[in-house]
Order: structure tokens, then C-alpha cells, then sequence
């Protein structure tokens, strides 16, 4: 995957070949996810026909505010991320892990084992290829593995594209996870849509790219393309609505603990979440046990969860967090701090969802940025050995 | 640029496939009884071919009864007997108030050992002061078995443990046993004194004042409630006790057991993998603090 060595000369699909993409795919057994108008907003659905993506259509993103417009260039991926990310299905946000049944002297347990889905993950953009690698983090890095999550990511295709758009909310070019997509793709394309041609500009990651490339007609792509396919993504980095300095962020967070900014961010945070829903790296989940009503049978689910319940933090002695501050200090300290000792990267991808997505509009760059303007004195770690 | 090391990475080949972390084992009870009003202790044979995995003092499991739910507990059982497993805890939520009512025979589900241990093998030669207070005497336990039976390798044993009452202490059979040796040092004090109590009355840590340890030598193993060990951690220091002396076993909300659910943060720290037992020094920069 990873390790397939680049072909130095980049493709071109036409608009009306890019049908034969996912016939490709179709062909060798999976299921292709892409985007698609629902509800007024753009999502990642099952999607079997190109005349399904979104075509003609941008999106308006601001602090706590998400709309659709129309744009007459007929553009398939003119818009930057939607409410929904990648996560949903490399790791669904429900699902059951196993069920039980009471026999004579006890239960017994039958494992869950559901055929893994092969989906191609179709309009993947750079910050999303991020976040997809720090979920791997998470659910592979360590000693015991998300056997279910490897399975899923194992066998999904991925077809990166290169965002020609930045978004108001957007903010990955300063945390160097976009707009031109990184390694991890199996094919990445860049969207041309001129008064000659629309087209696309494919660029091979992987084998298995190139095989589903060899059904799809195409030629080389001419130099001129190539430049244009590369001053669209840097035209992109050039009109981020957001930056995030990450110079000495996670010692400035750490320092920051008791900085009173954190009570003005919780007179407007709601807590409700949606941050975390959003958010394409947010990992955290619960388990619930249940029993049907005879209480023969017992299941445990895996269901997503947020740092933003006072119930993530309960222990006999109450909640660990019980204040709206502490809960969204906990949430940016985890992304923009902890995340880098963790994993040795920042938890933030830059895509800005956390932004649109706050019913409120509070914005993670403007809180870092405050935190950064009113630096405060801290006590020095010693001093909790120096109270009696 | 943090983040551009990290997609340079291959996506994670497939290590062991081992064991599916999240589906338990089954378990019978062998014993269960009472310690205190609220308090009980279950032994757990695996019901079928598998055995227990072997633990290290200080590890947990997480303990699952059919339908209601599943709990972290510490393991409070001799590290040097992996095959009787051994829980000790308070019935005060839904999970652990239906293992209370267990019988021998009854069948619960255990995924484990989880966590890091109370590091005895790096300690031999040293004093080992052990302070508890409440349920927290039941993740030092393992500990005091492994220091008994390996007492030569170190030196002075010190307990100090605190409990409500005198009918609140744990394990107060074994405890009396102990401090009839003459080479253990147990001492217990309890916060309002009841009956024909004539030992000491007051907070655990006002006996680390005069406790018989030598502070340079000396490395403390602390559980008990946070508050109790914040103020443990400062007397200890006061007499000498430094961060990298001083272990101690905190308690968070846990799902998984393999730092995947995200609820056991404490700052960088996920406490089910790096903890529970913490070195000082380690999570000195948030201990105390509020809201972690």
C-alpha cells in the first residue's frame, strides 16, 4: 500500500470516464462510499453512480454556521468536509461486540462476527487521510489491536481527492495536513473543470490503485495539467479562513491548566458534544450491557461517546469532571497536547468541523489564540508537595 | 508540522491477532464473603479448560455480571497463587451491589490482568511503606503477600492503614497475624473509634510522621481515597520521601482496559495501560489538581 513507489507521471480521467472508477471498484467486491447531497448538507453515503455526488454544489462554513450553495461550474467536489467524517465507517459509532445466553449453571458467550465490510472510501481529503492515520494510531498502535477497526481498514480502498476549495473554518495548512493529500492513498485525484475540459487529474498510491486505474480509460496527463492540478491545491492553502500556531502549543496547553480563560470558553460552551461527534479523530467510546426482557440473553454494545458527559468521568466518588471547563479543557488539552505525548502528533487535523459544527461558533484557533495572547504564571508542579 | 511524521508510517500490519481485548472469560465463584457491612471478597475459578493468566500486585481486571454491566476491581489475591483469584470490593453500584449477592457456583466474566504493578522487583533491599485507607488496603495486599514471602530481599515492611471504623478494617484476621510478627510493621488507625478500640484514632497519614522507616531508603506504596493520598504524598515528603519514592494507584472510569475508550485520561496518561500505579514524579504536574 504505502510503499508503492509513486508513478512519476500522473494520469488524467475525464468527467465523463469517471463512471468506469467506481464500475472498477464495483467489479473487484466493494462497496463505494462517497459524498452526496441529504438534508441540506454534504455526507459520505453509499454511492453506486457518479450523477449522485454532489455536482454543482459548494458549502459556506463559519463558526456554527453550515450552508449549501449552488455554483455553475457543475464541479463534483467544489466543497471542503460535511458534518459526517470517514470514522463513521472504519469504526461505526454503534455496534454490538458479542451477546451472551444463560444456559443451565451459568451464560455462555458467542463472539460477534459479522462479515467485514470492503468499502472504497471515495473524496477522502488530505486531513481526513491524517485523521484516518491517527485512528490507526489509536486502534492499532498499541499492544492490543481493534481487531475489528484493522479488519475494516485493511480492506478499504481509498481514493483521496485534493481539495481546490478552502473552507472558512479550514486551518490544515498551518498544522501541515493539507490541502494536497499525503501518502496512504490508493489513488488521489485533483479536480480540473476549465472551459476545455472537466476532468481529472489521478494520481497512483498503491497497487491495488493501479489495478482499478487499468479499467478506467485514461492517458497521461499533459504538463500543463499537472501545473494547473498543483496551483488549484496551492490556491486553496493560500485562502485557509483559519490558522492554528503550533509552535510550543502542547507546553503552552500544559502550562495553561489553571488559566481563566477556560471559565469565559464554559460561560458559552453548551457541552453538547458535537465537537466530538464531528470530529474526524475523536476515538472515545463506551460499552453498554443489556439484557432482553425474559433476561436469558445479554449483548454488549460499543457505542462512540464524549468527553463532554459528566457520566465519561464517573467514578463511586462522582464525576471527575463535573464543570463545563474542566470537560472542555479536557477536550482541546487532549487534541492539541496530551494527543503529542500519546501518539507523538497533534490530534488536530485542521478540517474545521469543531468550528461549523458548535451551535455556539466556539472556535479552537481563537481559544488557543487567547490562551497564547493572556499567558499566565503557573505554579510549578512542586508546589502540590509543598501544601499541608 | 507535527503531524507529518506520522503519515509516513505504514497502517499497522497485523501484529499477534491474540485475543479479541474485549470479550470476557468466564469465571465461578468459589467463595465469597463478607468484610465489612459493605465490603466483600470473591474467589473466581475459570469455568472450562483456561486458567488465570498470571498478575503482578497491584493489576485489575475488569469484572462482568450477565446483563448489568462490568467494573474495573483490583486484584487482592497472592500474586504467587495466579490460579485463586481473588477481588475484594464495595457493593456501591449497580455492577458490584449483584456481585455481592453472588453465591459459589454463580458465573461472572473476567477480562484481565490490565495495568501496570507495584514495582517490587526494583525495591529489594529498600523500606517498603505501604499506606492504605478504606478499599484502597485491597490493591496492597498482593504486595504484602509477594513482600512476606520474599521478606529477606528487603528492608523494614512498614503498613500503615486507616479505616472508618475498627468494623470497617479489611482483612483484620490477616492483619492481626501480620502484626505478630516481628518482622512486619503494622500499623492501623481508624477515624472514629467504637467498642473496646484501643488503638489509634485520626487520619492514616498523621502515622507517617513517626512511622519506623528510613526516609532515604525508603519507598512508599500508597492507595486509598485521592484527597487521603494527596495529603499521604506531602507528609511523606516532609520527612524525606521524594516523588521518585513514592508510588501510588489511582482510580478512573474504565471501558476498555487497553487505552482505547479514551475514559481513564489523566492528562497524558491512560490510567488503565500506564496506570494504575503511578510513580510520583510521573503524574506530579496534575496530581491535586481538580477536574483532570
Amino acid at each position: 500500500m504505502a510503499d508503492y513507489e509513486q508513478l512519476d507521471t500522473p494520469s488524467v480521467v475525464l468527467r465523463a470516464d469517471l463512471q468506469r472508477l467506481f464500475d472498477s471498484l464495483h467489479a473487484r467486491g466493494y462497496e463505494t462510499i462517497a459524498p452526496r447531497v441529504e438534508n441540506g448538507a454534504i455526507i459520505y453515503d453509499e454511492v453506486t453512480s457518479v450523477d449522485a455526488l454532489p455536482a454543482g454544489w459548494t458549502d459556506e462554513q463559519e463558526g456554527g454556521f453550515y450552508r449549501l450553495e449552488g455554483r455553475d461550474d457543475g464541479a463534483l467536489f467544489g466543497y471542503t468536509v460535511g458534518p459526517q467524517s470517514w470514522k463513521r465507517y472504519l469504526s461505526p459509532p454503534i455496534r454490538r461486540l458479542w451477546q451472551a445466553r444463560k444456559n443451565g449453571d451459568g451464560f455462555e458467550i458467542v463472539h460477534e462476527d459479522a462479515p467485514t465490510p470492503h468499502y472504497a472510501l471515495i473524496g477522502v481529503r488530505a486531513c481526513e487521510l491524517h485523521a484516518i492515520h491517527h485512528l490507526d494510531d489509536v486502534y492499532l498502535g498499541g499492544s492490543t489491536i481493534d481487531a475489528d477497526y484493522q479488519q475494516r481498514r485493511e480492506a478499504a480502498f481509498i481514493v483521496a481527492v485534493n481539495c481546490g476549495k478552502a473552507g472558512n473554518t479550514c486551518f490544515c495548512a498551518s498544522l501541515g495536513t493539507g490541502p494536497a493529500v499525503g501518502p496512504g492513498y490508493d489513488l488521489a485525484l485533483t479536480e480540473l473543470v476549465t472551459e476545455r475540459e472537466h476532468a481529472f487529474v489521478v494520481t497512483v498510491g498503491s497497487e491495488r490503485g493501479a489495478d482499478v486505474l487499468a479499467d478506467v480509460p485514461h492517458r497521461p496527463a499533459a504538463p500543463g495539467e499537472i501545473d494547473l492540478a498543483e496551483a488549484i491545491v496551492a490556491e486553496a492553502a493560500r485562502h485557509m479562513g483559519r490558522t492554528l500556531e503550533t509552535t510550543g502549543l502542547k507546553e503552552l496547553l500544559y502550562r495553561s491548566f489553571e488559566h481563566p480563560h477556560w471559565d469565559e470558553v464554559a460561560e458559552r460552551c453548551l457541552t453538547c458534544g458535537n465537537c466530538t461527534m464531528v470530529c474526524p479523530t475523536c476515538f472515545c467510546f463506551t460499552v453498554e450491557d443489556t439484557t432482553d426482557l425474559t433476561g436469558q440473553s445479554a449483548e454488549r454494545w460499543r457505542r462512540a461517546d464524549s468527553c463532554f458527559t459528566t457520566a465519561f468521568t464517573f467514578i463511586t466518588s462522582g464525576s471527575q469532571r463535573a464543570s463545563a471547563k474542566a470537560r472542555y479543557r479536557q477536550w482541546l488539552t487532549h487534541k492539541l497536547a496530551t494527543w503529542q505525548d500519546q501518539f507523538d502528533s497533534l490530534g488536530c487535523v485542521g478540517c474545521g468541523r469543531c468550528i461549523t459544527w458548535c451551535p455556539v461558533g466556539i472556535d479552537l484557533t481563537a481559544e488557543v489564540a487567547a490562551l497564547r495572547a493572556e499567558e499566565i504564571g503557573q505554579p510549578q508542579p512542586e508546589a502540590v508537595l509543598e501544601m499541608a | 508540522m507535527l503531524a507529518t511524521a506520522i503519515h509516513e508510517r505504514q497502517p499497522a500490519v497485523a501484529r499477534t491477532f491474540a485475543t479479541n481485548g474485549c470479550v470476557p472469560y468466564r469465571c465461578r465463584v468459589t467463595e465469597r464473603h463478607q468484610e465489612n457491612d459493605d465490603t466483600f471478597t470473591v474467589e473466581l475459578e475459570p469455568a472450562g479448560a483456561r486458567s488465570h493468566a498470571a498478575f503482578a500486585a497491584g493489576q485489575f481486571n475488569m469484572l462482568y455480571v450477565f446483563g448489568l454491566g462490568e467494573i474495573p476491581i483490583s486484584i487482592s489475591g497472592d500474586p504467587a497463587q495466579p490460579d485463586r483469584l481473588v477481588h475484594t470490593t464495595r457493593a456501591v453500584g449497580t455492577v458490584t451491589r449483584a456481585m455481592a449477592t453472588l453465591r459459589r457456583g454463580d458465573m461472572i466474566g473476567v477480562r484481565g490482568p490490565f495495568g501496570s504493578s507495584w514495582p517490587l522487583d526494583d525495591l529489594k533491599g529498600k523500606d517498603i511503606v505501604l499506606v492504605g485507607g478504606g478499599i484502597g488496603l485491597a490493591p496492597l495486599r498482593p504486595a504484602l503477600y509477594q513482600l512476606v514471602a520474599q521478606r529477606g530481599d528487603y528492608g523494614r515492611v512498614v503498613l500503615l492503614y486507616g479505616a472508618r471504623t475498627p468494623e470497617d478494617m479489611l482483612f483484620r484476621a490477616e492483619l492481626e497475624r501480620w502484626r505478630s510478627r516481628f518482622d512486619l510493621e503494622i500499623f492501623v488507625t481508624v477515624d472514629r473509634a467504637t467498642g473496646d478500640w484501643h488503638g489509634n484514632v485520626g487520619l492514616v497519614t498523621a502515622l507517617i510522621p513517626r512511622a519506623p522507616f528510613e526516609p532515604q531508603n525508603a519507598v512508599a506504596l500508597i492507595c486509598g481515597p485521592e484527597v487521603m493520598m494527596r495529603y499521604a504524598v506531602q507528609a511523606l515528603h516532609k520527612r524525606g520521601v521524594g516523588p521518585q519514592q513514592t508510588y501510588l494507584s489511582l482510580e478512573r472510569n474504565m471501558k476498555c482496559g487497553t487505552a482505547m475508550c479514551g475514559h481513564c485520561q489523566y492528562g497524558p496518561h491512560f490510567v488503565c495501560r500506564d496506570g494504575p500505579v503511578f510513580r510520583m514524579d510521573q503524574v506530579q504536574r496534575f496530581f491535586g489538581k481538580w477536574e483532570v
